[in-house]
């Protein structure tokens, strides 16, 4: 296993620039995970670090060795597709071993190390089937039983678990937790996916427009993103985000009042901020005072133990805050919601978080 | 959806075509079969008892130099699809997969060849062919068809490489695999049913050509057995029985190469795709 270091990375398409600076670090052994919308450049680096994307400036080494100019498979690298990518004329043990074979290993060696694959993944009985033969599932641990067999230092996902039900997809992401403790891997992973994010990562990269928004440990993410963008990207369903501005002692929400609390030095009176506040972070309280912010039900979502009201404030804005148990809001009801003062999220003009 | 056509009228129309299409070739397998006199006399009539009589067959096969004539088609023909099939799957493979500076002008260039006949060019062939010392060659022949039949192999392979999902190309790439492994190894194995249309579309008129046997070779035993017939065509009497006899027995190999190779094609086409 090895860490990989990727420095002032960058690539074009044609004039179309789609990975800009990025710098990261997988440390030896660890899971990153990344994330961002359609189109950011996810695949791209992903693919980069395999080198099947030449790339148009910076580095990226594994295990210390520079492979900017490496094939990749003279990269140590082993990735896993979003479609299986399996070979369709093979049956799975040749499917595992196919890598092997080509790089001249002894038959013996290449049976001994397939057999161990599907040991752990539990192909055995499946080794003489041909991939369409396979359920979604199961194509899926062959792929990731190839990816074992050739013992990679580094181990790509490009949202494997995509084409699998949400049952299954539960199922395969313990199985991908439980492979990278056991196997020690480096992993690089990329996902659309929180929950899988949230669950898997060590660290977790959120990528927009070709760029790293922020990288760091899930809950870092999740407590003080860095910027809006994060904010509503990481937590699902989104941050609220209410517009004001800075006025002495708080944040003047217009309509809707001043939420009073600390501003960090430097704030200028009068600068346009952005107040943030995740659904799970506000409730629904009668009564006036402190953090409350009086609001009419649009539409409320049961989804069992918990729920969503979704509401207006009185300055028409819109904010989500999540319910437990039953509360009897229907859509209509005048109330209050209530901030949780700790929970804040304060950004500049510049999306930047304040503080 | 509308239906525009009832099953029942498919079939008629595709069976009407087929007793079209069948009915010269078993007037020549029936006639081949009579005497002489029975042939001009009642064409039309399934051989009988009474005028039964295998003397074609007997001096085809009693012919030695027929013999060789059918060697040489099937030389000619197998040469032909093995090169045709081989140098079209990697043109194909090279323009369908690398980004290179000439490409969609190669291509072009290429595809050029499926519209200009390649008879048209007789003469050049005739002079190139003369100056390479290959005339009354097999090689020429070969060489000539493969030209005839690549840019259409070409074509068509292309289309089908294209469609091999680029993740598996590249799944091999991070296995290790050499371009030419996985030219050998991935991408032939998945193409074999294109690979086999392609085989089928370049046999028969191979086989059947006499054009660029009768400029090319068209002596030194090394006729093909559509030239080689022609030996029985005489300018005052043409032995009939032996003209039949000899199109019905050319008719075999063709048979059994289609036989093959459509095999192929059916077990490609349900064989399954990638996901
Ligand atoms: N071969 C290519 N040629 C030109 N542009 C490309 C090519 N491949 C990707 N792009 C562009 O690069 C950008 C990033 O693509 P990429 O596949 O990395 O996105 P992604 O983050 O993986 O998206 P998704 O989540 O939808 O998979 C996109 O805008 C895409 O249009
Ligand atoms: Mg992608």
């Amino acid at each position: 296993m090895a860490e990989v270091v990727i420095g002032k990375l960058s690539k074009s398409f044609g004039a179309v620039e789609v990975l800009k600076d990025i710098d990261l670090a997988v440390e030896d052994g660890s899971f990153v995970v990344l994330v961002g919308p359609s189109g950011c450049g996810k695949s791209t680096l992903l693919r980069s670090i395999a080198g099947l994307e030449p790339v148009t400036g910076g580095s990226i080494s594994i295990g210390g060795r520079e492979v900017n100019g490496l094939a990749p498979a003279q990269r140590g690298i082993a990735m896993v597709f979003q479609s299986y990518a399996l070979y369709p004329h093979m049956d799975v043990a040749a499917n595992m071993g196919f890598g092997l074979k080509f790089a001249g290993a002894p038959k013996a060696e290449i049976a001994a190390r397939v057999q161990e694959a599907a040991r752990i993944l539990q192909l055995e009985p499946l080794l003489k089937r041909r991939p369409r033969e396979l359920s979604g599932g199961q194509r899926q641990r062959v792929a990731i039983g190839r990816a074992i067999v050739r013992k990679p230092q580094v181990f790509l996902f490009d949202e494997p678990l995509s084409n699998l039900d949400a049952a299954l997809r539960v199922n395969t992401r313990v199985e991908i937790a439980r492979l990278h403790k056991m196997l020690a891997a480096t992993i690089v992973y990329v996902t659309h996916d929180q929950v899988e994010a949230m669950t898997l990562a060590d660290k977790i990269v959120v990528m927009n427009h070709g760029r790293i928004e922020q990288q760091g440990k899930p809950l870092d993410l999740y407590y003080r993103p860095a910027n809006l963008f994060v904010a509503g990207f990481i937590g699902s369903p989104a941050m609220n985000f209410l517009k004001g501005e800075a006025v002495a002692g708080g944040v003047g929400l217009g309509a809707d009042g001043l939420i009073s609390l600390p501003l960090p030095p430097g704030t200028a009176p009068g600068a346009h901020v952005t107040l943030g506040i995740r659904p799970e972070h506000m409730r629904i309280a009668a009564g006036e005072g402190g953090l409350r912010l009086p609001a009419t039900v649009d539409l409320v979502e049961r989804l069992g133990e918990t729920g969503f009201v979704h509401l207006r404030l009185a300055s028409g804005a819109v904010a989500i805050a999540e319910i437990r148990g039953e509360t009897g809001l229907k859509t209509g009801d005048r109330t209050h919601v209530a901030l949780d003062p700790a929970r804040l999220h304060l950004f500049g003009a510049d999306g930047r978080r304040l503080g | 959806m509308r239906k525009p056509l009832s099953a029942f009228a498919v079939h008629a129309i595709l069976g009407l075509y087929t007793l079209l299409a069948l009915f010269p070739i078993v007037l020549v397998v029936m006639n081949s079969f009579k005497a002489r006199r029975a042939i001009f006399n009642t064409p039309l009539h399934p051989p009988s008892p009474a005028n039964f009589d295998p003397v074609g067959y007997a001096r085809v096969f009693g012919d030695s130099s027929l013999a060789f004539y059918y060697l040489n088609s099937i030389t000619v023909t197998a040469g032909a699809i093995i090169l045709t099939l081989l140098f079209g799957a990697m043109a194909a493979w090279a323009l369908t997969e690398y980004k290179f500076r000439w490409n969609t002008l190669l291509a072009l260039f290429l595809s050029i060849g499926i519209m200009v006949p390649i008879r048209l060019g007789s003469v050049a062939i005739i002079q190139l062919v003369a100056e390479l010392n290959l005339i009354n060659t097999l090689t020429a022949l070969i060489l000539v068809y493969t030209a005839q039949n690549l840019p259409l192999a070409i074509f068509i392979l292309s289309e089908f490489i294209a469609q091999i999902p680029k993740d598996l190309r590249e799944a091999a790439r991070c296995d290790g695999l050499s371009e030419y492994n996985i030219f050998f190894h991935v991408i032939l194995p998945l193409i074999r049913p294109a690979m086999a249309t392609v085989a089928v579309f370049t046999m028969i008129p191979v086989w059947n050509d006499l054009w660029f046997p009768l400029l090319l070779a068209p002596a030194g035993g090394r006729q093909t057995i559509t030239l080689g017939v022609q030996q029985f065509l005489g300018q005052y009497i043409t032995d009939w029985n032996a003209v039949l006899a000899a199109l019905s027995t050319a008719i075999v190999p063709v048979l059994l190469l289609y036989v093959i190779f459509s095999r192929q094609l059916i077990r490609g086409l349900t064989s399954g795709a990638v996901k």
